[in-house]
């Protein structure tokens, strides 16, 4: 039942946590909550989806199609973010603005709103899937001790959102005037995760065969089997032994979202 | 012309490119020189347990879960992950390795499911 829920937590934990940064850095934006619940419950039903095709998935393109199914759901859900950092920056000015002429701010934003509902889908399915694999490919296995594993699948479930309403609260205390900076940076660096995600991706496909090794290891001081190596991965993109790829993926995305951002922004400020 | 639409225009425009520089990219990839080897899952155990495979070369790992059950190929220390249903065949790339050991597990049955790649 602990193996069981420690799983099903690790699973859980990533998607919670993405959907809890981006609840908060999405506060007070109109019908916000409708939008990401909807990109939730999608993810889910995708997720059953993905799960009961994994056979079929799995021996597509020599073994390989689970790997071209996850380049292709990583790339949709870093473009997202991509257009929602891009967004919001653009429209942060009129935020201000509208909030001074309404006295409020709820209906700007909305606009990248979609684009986060498919980002938060898509975080959801990939875990998911797993997560359904796992189960179901243990209830089929073993016939004894299905209560007590669903007990642990139940404590891994609500364990890991309880972790995302966590980070959700915990933002939500920050002081006004620095909390859109704050979420805004986190979104970017999810980015950054997700781009070094899909560097290693890249590389166990074969895809791309150069700079895969290792250009660091930090393994021994903080572990990628802790819990607070496991955090870490899923709150900052962080990895022991990130390949040279890994990193050039996680700062050039990082980068290339900011310097995006910040043409956009001339861009309004000259019409 | 309102910038919402310039903004969605020139999005799309980006993602076609990329997803056009994807597909040029992966086209010109062959995987005809990869050694290509076989691990087998069976009663949640590696076979064999210990890979030998020469260093700074590519290797094709074609794993095949041989148990009803879906096991996780996972390794730190390769930078590897991947779920493998039962009866399913699984390719995973590894490599170019330093001369070195290399350890893997089975995520879902971690007691039992271990086993090391030697790089030498």
């Amino acid at each position: 039942m602990f193996a069981t829920a420690l799983i099903v937590f690790r699973e859980t934990l990533e998607a919670a946590l993405f959907v809890g940064i981006i609840a908060a850095s999405t506060r007070g934006l109109y019908r916000r909550t409708q939008w990401l619940s909807l990109g939730v419950l999608a993810g889910c039903i995708g997720a059953l989806g993905v799960a009961f095709a994994m056979e079929r998935i799995s021996v597509w393109a020599e073994g390989l199609g689970q790997d071209f199914l996850n380049i292709s759901i990583i790339s949709i859900a870093l473009l997202m973010l991509t257009w929602h950092c891009v967004w919001v920056s653009t429209h942060s000015q009129e935020t201000v603005q509208t909030a001074k002429q309404l006295g409020s701010a709820t209906r700007s934003g909305a606009g990248s709103l979609w684009a986060l509902a498919i980002a938060v889908a898509l975080a959801v399915l990939r875990e998911g899937a797993e997560t359904v694999v796992f189960v179901s490919g243990f209830m089929s296995g073993h016939t004894g001790g299905i209560p007590s594993m669903l007990i642990g699948v139940f404590i891994g479930l609500l364990s890991g959102t309880a972790c995302g309403v966590l980070i959700y609260a915990g933002l939500s205390k920050i002081k006004a005037q620095y909390f859109f900076t704050v979420t805004n940076v986190w979104v970017l660096i999810m980015a950054g995760a997700l781009a070094a995600q899909l560097a290693k991706a890249l590389a166990q496909s074969g895809l791309v065969q150069r700079w895969t090794e290792p250009l660091w290891d930090t393994s021994s001081a903080l572990s990628m089997d802790s819990a607070l190596g496991a955090l870490c991965r899923a709150l900052v993109g962080y990895d022991a032994r990130p390949t040279g790829l890994q990193v050039l993926f996680y700062a050039g995305a990082i980068t290339l979202i900011a310097l995006a951002t910040r043409q956009t922004k001339r861009l309004i400020a000259k019409k | 012309m309102s910038f919402g639409l310039f903004s969605r225009l020139s999005f799309f425009r980006i993602l076609l490119t990329s997803a056009l520089a994807l597909c040029a990219f992966s086209a010109s990839i062959s995987h005809a020189a990869d050694l290509e080897l076989l691990l087998v899952i069976k009663n949640h155990r590696f076979e064999p347990s210990e890979l030998k495979v020469p260093v700074n070369q590519r290797i094709k790992l074609v794993v095949h879960n041989q148990d009803r059950t879906p096991e996780e190929f996972e390794s730190h220390k390769l930078n590897r992950e991947k779920v493998i249903p039962g009866g399913a065949k699984a390719t995973i790339f590894i490599g170019p390795l330093k001369a070195g050991r290399y350890e893997f597990v089975g995520e879902y049955n971690e007691a039992t499911a271990k086993g090391v790649v030697i790089a030498e």
